[in-house]
């Protein structure tokens, strides 16, 4: 089945000027969001998917920068868009759920002008009233009572307040929703439900869905398709199923190996990868994780492996999977 | 209440806790004090009672507010008792002086979440790792050096004399937290509170620190009372694990059992909520309704009662007790079985 891509990422690489040098955070990364889809990003901290993910919405404040690449959403190039036309791409056709809610929303607004101030940014015209209309229905949507909607920030539970910020969201009908560790500071109960909303949400909307986190579990549980980062790089992407029964890539494979498992008789032991992720301003040459693969050849030092289909769908970025002499 | 208690007398525990209470105070303003009358208390621990076998490693989990790291600090006097007792190899800790409380502390020590902020950024790992030998060995002040060397080893940070004089940021995570474990053992403690003692380690680095933990633990003959929010990182070292809810033991019982025959209905959600790696196997169950409330005013009788998908109409009235319902398995719940 061929599924129509809403957003193509091209060549994006995110570099950070430190004292040590450059830093790329994202280096030459490609893949597809398509349309109506979970996709969950893992890699470990510092791997660079926060920063790919801000990347999306152009959200990379100095002293980094987008250093190469295109973002095609919907046909164009968000890259080529000014001030105005991002500020409208931003909100009303992507948007983004930080992992702390109470950082993102105003202490000293109440969740109802939150919901209005975000259709009178994004649609001028509409009217107050029509505006509360529908963000007591949004609200309403996302199980939150209507007597909430004048509460503020402080008086919701976490929960609720991350609902909200999807709320947000969705008000605007946006096509993707970027959700960047949401549910890290959520109790496992209340991020289950939270999940199951944005479950229902995505039928619903149809919309897709970007899930950015380091709870492999977690995007077992939810994603349709799992993109794995190491250092900076995409290492595999492809079909949920087919990774976690059959990884592909060294890295995938030890990471899958070491996640623990509630259920007695799955991985009674727990894979222990050696070593650390490396620190990115003196990346190892070649295949940046060569130091901790346990199939290292002696190629992977030397020269970078690409990001190449073995199958269709399916997209490793490993040597072993290449043609190359020696 | 104590039918923890009611286990055979013979077995050696470590650690017990009778009916330990803690209340915190909450800050109000003067008026409200004045016109409200009454003061308001954090129920943070309400009544639990559990013992802890030398050399176990017992599990203390729950959602965040449960009371979990509350019942930690007050295991080994770090925070002061509302009520009940707690009593260390044999010893009740309230009828020591503060001194000997401190001298004590050799034999109890603690390994906190975050490295960062448990290692004194301007002192080098190795007089930071020193410190517990200064402290409680100052007649051996001429070994310290060799067994502080020892002890790096024995935590994995080989060579000993490179790390001895690093200084806590030039190191990583995973290392740091070895400096941590290596500094709560170099006094030789019997008991080890480990409260989320690898939840900032990342998923390849936290296989080989439970590792580490678990062999450290063999060797050193050591008890741990291990506090996580994170029951599937509990599986790979706990022995036996109490949930609780609210400041209460909702469940008490080996690890095996809790995983693979829950019986207490909060249990039964908490297990279910738990994400599991396997796309094959996602969850179909429904979660329960709310979240957990407010511990100033506790729901009457059982805590979990207006979220309970089995709750009757007396659970709102009589709080239920810990009991034993087959050997060695503990659930505060009436209706446990029905379920």
């Amino acid at each position: 089945m061929d599924k129509k891509a809403l957003m193509e990422i091209k060549d994006l690489s995110v570099t950070y000027q430190t004292r040590l040098g450059p830093v790329s955070a994202v280096d030459h990364v490609s893949f597809d969001i398509y349309k109506g889809e979970i996709l969950g990003l893992v890699g470990e901290s510092g791997c660079g998917k926060s920063t790919l993910g801000k990347a999306l919405l152009r959200m990379i404040d100095p002293p980094g920068e987008i250093s190469t690449g295109e973002i095609i959403f919907k046909g164009e190039d968000i890259m080529k868009y000014d001030y105005n036309k991002l500020r409208n791409f931003r909100g009303k056709r992507a948007s983004m759920i930080f992992q702390d809610p109470m950082t993102s929303l105003n202490p000293v607004q109440r969740m109802d002008e939150h919901l209005i101030e975000a259709i009178g940014v994004h649609e001028p015209g509409v009217k107050r009233e029509s505006a509360l209309k529908r963000s007591k229905k949004m609200i309403k949507r996302l199980g939150i009572g209507a007597d909430r909607l004048h509460s503020y920030p402080h008086q919701l539970s976490g929960g609720m307040r991350q609902r909200v910020m999807t709320g947000i969201g969705l008000i605007l009908n946006a096509n993707l929703i970027i959700a960047d560790e949401a549910t890290t500071s959520l109790d496992v109960i209340v991020e289950a439900k939270l999940m199951d909303q944005l479950r229902e949400i995505r039928e619903e909307f149809g919309i897709s869905l970007l899930m950015i986190t380091h709870n492999i579990a977690l995007v077992a549980e939810m994603a349709d398709r799992i993109a794995v980062m190491y250092a900076g790089h995409m290492v595999e992407i492809g079909d949920i199923y087919k990774i976690f029964e059959h990884p592909k890539h060294p890295y995938t494979q030890g990471l899958l190996a070491s996640v623990p498992n509630i259920q007695f008789d799955a991985n009674e032991e727990l894979y222990k990868m050696p070593g650390e992720p490396p620190n990115l301003t003196h990346p190892p040459k070649g295949c940046r994780f060569h130091p901790r693969c346990p199939h290292a050849m002696p190629i992977c030092s030397t020269r970078e492996p690409s990001l190449l289909e073995i199958e269709k769908g399916w997209l490793v970025n490993c040597w072993l999977y290449q043609k190359h002499q020696d | 209440m104590n039918s923890v208690e009611t286990l055979k007398q013979s077995e050696d525990y470590i650690l017990e806790l009778h009916n330990i209470k803690k209340y915190f105070p909450v800050q109000k303003s003067l008026l409200e004090q004045i016109f409200a009358g009454r003061k308001d208390f954090v129920r943070a621990v309400d009544d639990v009672s559990l013992n802890i076998r030398r050399g176990e490693a017992f599990g203390l989990a729950g959602e965040s507010g449960s009371g979990k790291t509350t019942i930690g600090r007050l295991s080994i006097g770090l925070e002061e008792l509302t009520d009940g007792s707690v009593v260390f190899n044999g010893i009740d800790l309230a009828s020591l002086k503060k001194e000997e409380l401190r001298k004590l502390r050799q034999k109890m020590q603690v390994i906190f979440q975050d490295p960062m902020a448990s290692l004194n950024p301007r002192m080098t790992l190795g007089s930071s790792v020193m410190q517990g030998l200064i402290i409680h060995y100052p007649e051996l002040s001429d070994q310290h050096r060799d067994m502080v060397a020892e002890i790096f080893e024995k935590v994995g940070l080989t060579p000993a004399n490179y790390y001895f004089n690093k200084f806590p940021h030039q190191i990583s995570g995973g290392q740091r937290q070895r400096v941590v474990i290596a500094r709560a053992l170099i006094t030789r403690p019997d008991l080890v509170l480990a409260d989320e003692p690898v939840a900032m380690a990342d998923v390849s680095v936290r296989a080989l620190l439970l590792d580490l933990m678990v062999q450290l633990k063999n060797e050193f003959n050591l008890t741990y009372l291990f506090i996580t929010h994170d029951l599937a990182t509990a599986k790979y070292i706990c022995d036996r694990i109490g949930i609780l809810y609210l400041g209460k033991l909702a469940e008490v019982a080996t690890v095996q059992e809790v995983y693979q025959k829950p019986m207490h209905p909060y249990t039964k959600a908490l297990l279910a909520a738990i994400p599991v790696p396997n796309p094959r196997k996602r969850r179909t169950e429904v979660m329960p309704a709310g979240e957990i409330p407010n511990p100033i005013n506790p729901p009457p009788g059982c805590r979990f009662h207006p979220r309970c998908p089995i709750a009757q109409p007396d659970c709102a009235v009589d709080e239920p007790p810990l009991v034993e319902v087959e050997p060695g398995h503990f659930v505060a719940c009436k209706y446990a079985k029905l379920s």
